[in-house]
């Protein structure tokens, strides 16, 4: 008799357990866009805000148009890493889309920027290279489409603050050797295969120590063409640098 | 003659006699080109719609978008390559046009391509094109295929050359390899079955080709015939569960619109699908009609149950071990698929009592917990949930740990999963 009491107990102790288990896990559960995208969220950070290892960038606040280009591009063989390759591989276009616009329409703070430990006058090069560019070997500015405030504009080009100096150096060395590609005509190859090895650093090292503008949001155009400066032609962003 | 001579000679007989051999075995029940053209109902000089849509949806069955197409290249013009044990095949630009795709192709040629496995040039095809398979497909079907093609935007593309290793570039070596193993047949239709079934029978093993991943492949590539007993697909290292056995993938015991499910949705009730029949789902049999997907499920319900014994049971787990993977379970993968194993439906597969994760084979289970993954997005699932990939979080130790916790857990009665099993799927994934 005791026996069977105790053993009633722990069958009732044990649905106990599972009930309340069950309920624990509907109530976590929800029947959202962010739940189906914890599958980015573990590498990216909670909302998108940006992996505390530095590598995985930030998605939240992005312009909807260059991150669904990203995901086509990691899907078409424009831009590789197998674990994202392989995520975007069963999904169709329509469903990249909301994903991208989902995180683009998340607004969470940036965490202010990492100290440099760059030297000045590779911080003076980076700052006059994203603003001004170099004319005499037809570098455009940064600024010249990624926005005065370096925010980006929408709907296509991403901002260029509160990314990792290795995350940039990576995207841009990746685009020098052919390893990351845009839609064609590519404009940051162009752009990339005129800068040297020390301009990326300069630029990666100035941008990546930069704090965030009060207002983080893309540019809604691009900002007025400097005088000698020339537009140019972008797959992913038509006609870049033209207002 | 002296005895040496008479053993040379005898030899070079041999040798001969084997190559004429080899010769007929591959050119055995070839069209004869001049004449076939002249009775295929694809010499009229346009194809009717209705025969191009035909072959659009044979194309479908066939799922021969998805190695004709490289990665974000254009439809059908080819140049996928195909990774096998024995190099890289790339596939053939099936575009209409003339210098690079099939434009100047007669229903003939494109039939002895399809049953024969030889290409317009004379060239022997490489079985990773499914001719073995394909080979059961009627003439009819093959003329709507070749119609549809035809009716496709030409691109020009030329063949990238295969990067096989010696001696298998060879086509004498392809020549005896299809010797042994392939010969060129036609789909017997079994009067003692229905219509429904012998349709299904004929989508199964023929276009739709499902032997080619779930057969095991010998060590020459070839498979064990149309068993569908299950095997490991070669350099992926999925595993491609049986078709034929109740704790694998075996649908005897199913309701029949669960199969139809799993096959249009990608996810069902019982099961839904991961790795390489995602793609499969999403290029292939989400676009099946309802009939088509029945007549596959009856004739897939009635394979011979093969007497396959379950996962060996548990072996000796560690305390400390089994203590790890209770606590990585609790961290990673309650919050989706719950303290009991139980998931939610329609959206993070149970784990408890699910095939997929006691079979035997537990590859899959680790690519998935590497790589994490979506179910693929069909018009009936079409905005499936994910899976985070763990590679960089958990070590070859934790995914062990953490799997043989799974397997033992909630009634499972699995073997437990080493950091060895780990490490050799890891070891293998490209960056």
């Amino acid at each position: 008799m005791l026996k069977t009491s105790c053993f009633s107990g722990v069958v009732a102790l044990g649905l106990f357990a599972f009930f309340a288990a069950a309920h624990a896990a509907t109530a976590s559960f929800e029947d959202s866009i962010a739940q189906r995208t914890q599958a980015c969220t573990a590498c990216h950070g909670p909302q998108g805000r940006a992996a505390p290892d530095g590598y995985y960038p930030r998605l939240a606040g992005k312009p909807a148009g260059y991150l669904y280009n990203q995901l086509i591009n990691f899907r078409d063989g424009r831009r590789h890493y197998g674990l994202m390759t392989q995520l975007v591989d069963p999904l169709t276009d329509a469903y990249l889309r909301e994903i991208a616009q989902y995180f683009s329409a998340l607004d969470v703070p940036y965490p202010a920027p990492l100290t440099t430990a760059a030297p000045a006058d590779v911080l003076v090069r980076g700052k006059q290279l994203v603003s001004q560019g170099d004319l005499g070997r037809q570098i455009p500015a940064c600024m010249q489409c990624h926005g005065t405030t370096l925010t980006g504009v929408a709907p296509h080009i991403p901002g260029l603050l509160g990314l990792p100096r290795d995350y940039l150096n990576a995207q841009l060395g990746a685009w020098k050797t052919g390893q990351r590609r845009a839609h064609a005509p590519d404009c940051m190859k162009v752009v990339v295969a005129r800068l040297r090895e020390e301009d990326i650093n300069a630029v990666s090292s100035w941008l990546a120590a930069q704090p965030l503008p009060a207002s983080t949001k893309p540019a809604v155009s691009l900002p007025v063409l400097a005088s000698g400066a020339q537009a140019i032609d972008c797959g992913s962003a038509p006609l870049a640098g033209k207002p | 003659m002296s005895r040496l001579k008479k053993i040379m000679w005898g030899a070079a007989g041999s040798l001969l006699g084997l190559a004429a051999l080899v010769w007929f075995l591959n050119t055995r029940d070839e069209p004869d080109l001049s004449l076939n053209d002249l009775t295929s109902s694809a010499t009229a000089a346009k194809p009717d719609s209705a025969m191009v849509q035909r072959g659009a949806y044979l194309a479908r069955a066939g799922n021969c978008m998805a190695c004709h197409t490289a990665r974000g290249g254009a439809a059908y013009a080819g140049g996928r390559g195909i990774v096998t044990p024995f190099g890289t095949v790339y596939s053939s630009n099936l575009t209409p046009d003339n210098a690079t795709g099939i434009g100047s192709w007669s229903p003939a040629h494109f039939w002895r391509a399809m049953h024969n496995g030889r290409s317009k040039d004379g060239r022997l095809l490489y079985p990773a094109f499914p001719y073995t398979n394909y080979t059961q497909v009627t003439r009819d079907d093959s003329d709507a295929l070749l119609a549809y093609l035809k009716s496709l935007v030409p691109v020009a593309q030329a063949r990238q050359a295969h990067a096989l290793r010696f001696p298998y570039q060879s086509q004498a070596a392809l020549a005896v390899w299809r010797a042994l193993y392939f010969s060129p047949g036609t789909y017997k239709t079994d009067t003692t079955r229905s219509a429904t079934w012998n349709r299904g029978a004929y989508l199964v093993n023929g276009l739709g080709h499902c032997s080619a991943c779930h057969s095991e492949r010998n060590a020459l590539g070839a498979t064990d015939g149309l068993s569908l007993a299950g095997g490991l697909i070669p350099v992926q290292n999925w595993y491609a569960p049986s078709l034929t056995s109740p704790h694998e993938a075996g649908v005897g015991d199913w309701r029949e619109q669960d199969i139809t499910r799993l096959l249009k949705d990608g996810i069902s009730p019982r099961a839904s699908v991961s790795g390489p029949m995602s793609e499969v789902v999403l290029g292939s049999t989400q676009y099946l009609n309802p009939q088509d997907l029945v007549a596959m499920a009856q004739f897939l319900q009635s394979l011979p149950v093969a007497d396959t014994s379950p996962s060996a049971p548990v072996g000796a787990v560690s305390k400390a071990a089994a203590a790890m993977g209770a606590k990585l379970y609790g961290q990673h993968c309650a919050q989706c698929h719950g303290d009991n194993g139980q998931g939610v439906p329609n959206a993070y597969p149970a784990l408890a009592g699910n095939r997929a994760v006691l079979m035997r084979q537990t590859s899959n289970l680790v690519q998935i917990v590497l790589n994490g993954g979506y179910a693929p997005a069909t018009q009936g699932n079409p905005r499936p949930f994910g899976m985070p990939p763990f590679v960089l979080v958990l070590d070859d130790n934790d995914i062990a740990a953490v799997l043989t916790h799974v397997r033992s857990s909630w009634g499972n009665r699995a073997s437990s999963v080493s950091p060895l099993d780990v490490n050799r799927i890891r070891a293998n994934q490209a960056p």
